[in-house]
């Protein structure tokens, strides 16, 4: 089954990526809609507000929704475009099955009929596990919460696991460590109130642009912007320091802060000694860790790095952010663990304009991981392994305790065992992993040796080409539920308009397999808000407690954040509405007054000790390779590949490469050139820039096949969340031969620029911009 | 609002904001006038050496130049100080007015034969909307908002007057100055430690095949 069932060009014909320029109707229709649907931008954790333009079922524009506290009407490209992936042309609209002949139209009965007697089939022969489930982050809490139910009740298996996996499990596993709670410690306000801002690992300008607005309003009153990043991002271009730290070498960076922090005496010894634990523990491990001994490590100034800790240190207020540049790290959870010393050393945290976040990439990444699609997590951010947070939601589900399987393998993990024959079906649900997981190759290999694949999506996806059977799913704006966005504030999406042809809303196709798998019982639900009171009930007692938030206020009061517990005078187990309504605030700034989620009520410092990534650069791969993302594309491109003016944006990714290291290798700009890892080579064009450090190279990650940079990346993971070592890989760089030109030039025809809209209209003829 | 009020409220271009995203011209482009067109550019200063970006608007000078050199009186300048795109069936597509507007600011257009710019969102700003592009950037490197607003929560230093040779121009857009010198050239080399040499590495070589790397201060 490894092959595709058709050539390239074919499933590209039938396929997609199509781009699409105009919507259902050209621009005309933009001006009689019929309603305007208050609803999220589904494009990145920050949830920002959008009113989507709706006529004849079809989403023919947006109108920004200056009302919603975060953005005020703020967006970037993606949210202002993101109304072309309705009516889209690629958009999956039946059930198909692969056959020798292509992939043919088929019914839902036997579309859904085949898949659950391949999951008999295959879990008769070689045991539950066998078959696993990996699913998604777009997807809503309704559906993520209904994801780990189906997987453990319904498919029985113990192998389920989601792509957050992929972007904030470090920071997650981290936060939980530190301070007993996986959130973001304040709202997005308190960035505005910082006296200092420190950044590492994250280009905020393009992977979280709204956030900029909040750090320009704490610069206005005075605040100083610290940068750290191997790239000279547009943030950090005017940032009032910036430290350009080499891949992989943050923790020798933040330990050095730490470091001088304490030597000059700027910790807060009232708030270590009443609020945390194992400070001297923490400390003891920095105390060799000078700034001259991290300037060689990182290659930032030793002068620069005290300036940063001492700026951080002695400001009243501040505020530490980072992302994936941080956590897609094997490194990437005592990476962030040195941030939360950092912010606890400091005091510096649980009070107005401090905290400690991390920026959420996926769309509903925050909440996707609170209610149990991870492989070690129940709802509620309660723990798999633990009897009495089984018990509870055993009763909750009303399932027998043993019924529920215990913890499973991680995502990298799963796809690893496929690779070794071990599991044998698979189901997915928005999820890309030949696009998103490292080593391309590997996981192609692997997906090729899966007996049963079915896949529930609304494109098909890269991955997706490889399935048996696939099920036409429902896009953000076709369904009903809540996101949790980057500051922890549960929002709602609306439903613009229904799901086209016979496709069906994501929570119905799971609702009907268990049907057929003779498990319905555990899933009588009519509606997705059913799904909601369910979920709130799961999560009730957990750290992540949604049990006080209702639809109805999240509506009413453009969000709730959580936790919001169910503060019900008489104790009762019902969650009804009108019983709880506004009865708990919910929180916006976690650990005021020094109060953590551990049982003490005591944050923990966590003693670091430096250590290299898994790979590092020798004579023979003497380059950094690090990877990322442009503004003008999410994730793994399945959606934003197929929206014409975001493609013309940034039509391919390209090496981005310091002009030192372009003069010395004889590159010029815009030049094809092969870079090479152990696990593979690529050829694309050259970006010479003076913007990036000489000894690293930078390619976004978005596109596919023979551009997809996770060809070359490599399966280490860290640890602890077993998140994929994204961010640290050994390279070597050189001019591209003609033949690999040749082929590269082919890889760019098939990949993103085949239209079949001729009415292809306007940013184009400004495409070269982007190429300068 | 009435047109006194759309008078006061100013729009303010402030490019050391500028993360060159183009929300601004994507969403321009979805203007109901437009149809797909954006009216804003989006120019980098010199991408090898900055990722500085520049935002660019019509100024909606006091005087337009654009309006004086049209010869079939196609730009109009309203009352409340906007200067229109240009009149479908008077722009006979001459382009005198993309050659002689010191901003650079109108474009022509082929498969129409007639020049569009940045009109301020007439149909938005006219009925107390802000324009499409200040409402959405992210960043706020486009502002839209009475001067007083600005002044009251910003840095920077807006103007609206500018000298090209003989001709002072006044604008009803500000462009926002730093307030101390930036430099738009930058280079990562410049502020990497000094002893980042062969042997700062001591297990590695990142440059073993290349030429060694000690330097500060920079450039190329
Ligand atoms: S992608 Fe993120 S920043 Fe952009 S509009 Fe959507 S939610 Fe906002
Ligand atoms: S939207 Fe704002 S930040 Fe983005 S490119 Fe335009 S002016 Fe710059
Ligand atoms: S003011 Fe309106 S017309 Fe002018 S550039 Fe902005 S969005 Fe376009």
């Amino acid at each position: 089954m490894s092959d595709l069932p058709l050539s390239r060009q074919e499933l590209l014909e039938q396929f997609g990526p199509t781009l699409r320029y105009r919507p259902p109707g050209g621009f005309d229709q933009q001006d009689d809609y019929e309603k305007l649907v208050p609803t999220h931008c589904c494009f990145c954790g920050q949830q920002c507000g959008i009113h989507l333009k709706v006529k004849d079922n079809a989403v023919v524009g947006f109108e920004p929704r200056t009302d919603f506290p975060f953005n005020k009407g703020k967006l970037c490209p993606k949210g202002v475009k993101r109304y072309l992936q309705g009516s889209h042309p690629d958009r999956l609209l039946h059930p198909m099955k692969r056959t020798e002949k292509g992939f043919v139209r088929i019914s839902w009965d036997q579309a859904l009929e085949e898949t659950v007697s391949k999951i008999r089939e295959i879990q008769d022969r070689y045991g539950r596990d066998s078959f696993a489930m990996l699913s998604g982050v777009s997807l809503n809490n309704e559906k993520s919460y209904l994801v780990g139910k189906f997987a453990r009740l319904a498919l029985q298996t113990a192998n389920l696991d989601y792509n957050g996996r992929l972007c904030m499990v470090s920071a997650g596993a981290a936060n939980k460590k530190a301070y007993g709670i996986d959130r973001a410690s304040s709202s997005w306000e308190d960035i505005a109130k910082a006296k200092v801002i420190f950044v590492i690992g994250t280009n905020i300008a393009e992977c979280f642009p709204i956030t900029t607005d909040y750090i320009w309003r704490a610069r206005d009153n005075g605040a100083k912007l610290i940068y750290a990043d191997p790239r000279m991002v547009p943030m950090a271009r005017t940032a009032d320091l910036y430290l350009p730290l080499r891949p992989g070498s943050d923790s020798a960076l933040l330990m050095a802060m730490l470091h001088v922090i304490i030597r000059d005496g700027l910790t807060d010894q009232k708030f270590i000694s009443e609020h945390t634990v194992d400070f001297e523990k923490a400390a003891a491990e920095v105390k060799d860790a000078t700034p001259e001994w991290a300037a060689k490590i990182t290659g930032v100034p030793a002068e620069q790095i005290e300036k940063a800790a001492r700026w951080y240190g002695e400001a009243e207020t501040g505020m530490i952010l980072h992302a994936r540049g941080l956590e897609h790290q094997v490194n990437g959870v005592k990476n962030v663990l040195c941030c939360a010393n950092l912010a606890l050393a400091t005091g510096k945290i649980g009070r107005e304009g401090c905290g400690h976040s991390t920026i959420t990439g996926q769309g509903n990444g925050q909440g996707g991981r609170e209610h149990g699609h991870k492989c070690d997590q129940l709802p509620g951010a309660r723990d798999i392994e633990n009897p009495e947070h089984r018990a509870y939601i055993a009763k909750v589900w009303g399932c027998d305790e043993s019924e529920i399987p215990r913890k499973g393998l991680s995502a990298q993990e799963i796809m690893n065992e496929i690779h070794a024959g071990n599991i044998k079906g698979l189901l997915s649900i928005c999820f890309n992993p030949l696009v998103s997981l490292p080593d391309a190759n590997f996981t192609r290999e692997a997906l090729g040796k899966l007996e049963h694949y079915t896949v529930i999506d609304f494109f098909l996806s890269e991955t997706a080409q490889h399935a048996d059977i696939v099920l036409p799913g429902s896009l953000h704006e076709e369904d009903e539920g809540t996101n949790t966005s980057c500051e922890g504030r549960v929002i709602k999406i609306n439903q613009a308009i229904d799901p086209p042809g016979e496709a069906w809303q994501d929570w119905r196709i799971l609702l009907d397999i268990a049907e057929r798998l003779g498990r319905g019982k555990y899933f009588r639900y009519q509606n997705a808000q059913e799904i909601f009171n369910e979920l709130r009930l799961a999560s009730r007692g957990g750290t992540a407690d949604y049990s006080g938030i209702t639809w109805e206020r999240v509506e009413r009061e453009n969000g709730v954040f959580w936790p919001c517990p169910q503060v019900s005078e008489k104790g009762k187990e019902t969650l009804d509405a009108s019983e709880l309504d506004s009865l708990h605030p919910g929180i916006p700034r976690l650990f005021e007054g020094g109060q953590f989620y551990h049982m003490d009520k005591k944050a923990r410092f966590t003693p670091t000790q430096w250590s290299e990534s898994a790979e590092v650069v020798d004579s023979e791969y003497p380059v950094w390779l690090t990877t990322g993302r442009v503004i003008s594309q999410y994730l793994s491109g399945t959606q934003t590949r197929r929206i014409g003016p975001l493609v013309d944006q940034y039509p391919h990714p390209r090496i981005e490469m310091h002009t030192r290291m372009a003069r010395q290798l004889g590159i010029a700009e815009k030049e094809w050139v092969t870079l090479e890892t152990r696990r593979g080579k690529i050829t694309l064009r050259s970006m010479v820039v003076n913007t990036i450090r000489p000894d690293t190279v930078f390619v976004p990650y978005h596109w596919a096949g023979k551009q997809s940079i996770n060809m070359l990346t490599q399966r280490a993971l860290d640890p602890t969340s077993k998140i994929p070592e994204f961010k640290v890989s050994a390279c070597k760089v050189r001019k591209a031969t003609e033949d690999e030109i040749r082929e590269a030039v082919e890889a760019e025809s098939w990949t993103s620029h085949i239209e079949r809209l001729p009415e292809r209209y306007g940013l184009d003829d400004r495409r070269s911009e982007l190429t300068r | 609002m009435t047109l006194r009020n759309a008078i006061d409220q100013r729009f303010f271009v402030d490019p050391i904001r500028c993360i060159g995203c183009k929300s601004c011209m994507q969403a321009c482009s979805e203007c109901a006038t437009h149809r797909g067109k954006p009216m804003i550019h989006l120019e980098f200063v010199e991408r090898g050496f900055s990722t500085q970006t520049v935002p660019m608007v019509c100024m909606h000078c006091e005087n337009p130049t654009c309006a004086k050199v049209c010869p079939a009186d196609a730009i109009k300048r309203t009352e409340d100080q906007i200067v229109q795109s240009s009149l479908k069936e008077r722009c006979i597509g001459c382009k005198n007015c993309v050659l002689a507007c010191p901003f650079g600011v109108p474009r022509y257009y082929p498969e129409i034969d007639q020049m569009l710019k940045c009109d301020m969102c007439y149909d938005r700003t006219s009925v107390g909307l802000k324009p499409m592009c200040a409402t959405v950037c992210p960043s706020e490197a486009l502002f839209y908002g009475t001067l007083e607003e600005f002044e009251s929560r910003r840095k920077g230093r807006p103007v609206n007057s500018f000298q090209f040779g003989e001709q002072e121009i006044t604008t009803r857009v500000f462009l926002v100055l730093p307030e101390e010198e930036v430099s738009l050239r930058m280079d990562v080399i410049a502020h990497m430690d000094a002893r980042f040499d062969s042997d700062a590495f001591d297990h590695i070589d990142p440059f073993g095949h290349l030429e060694p790397l000690p330097m500060q201060g920079g450039g190329v």
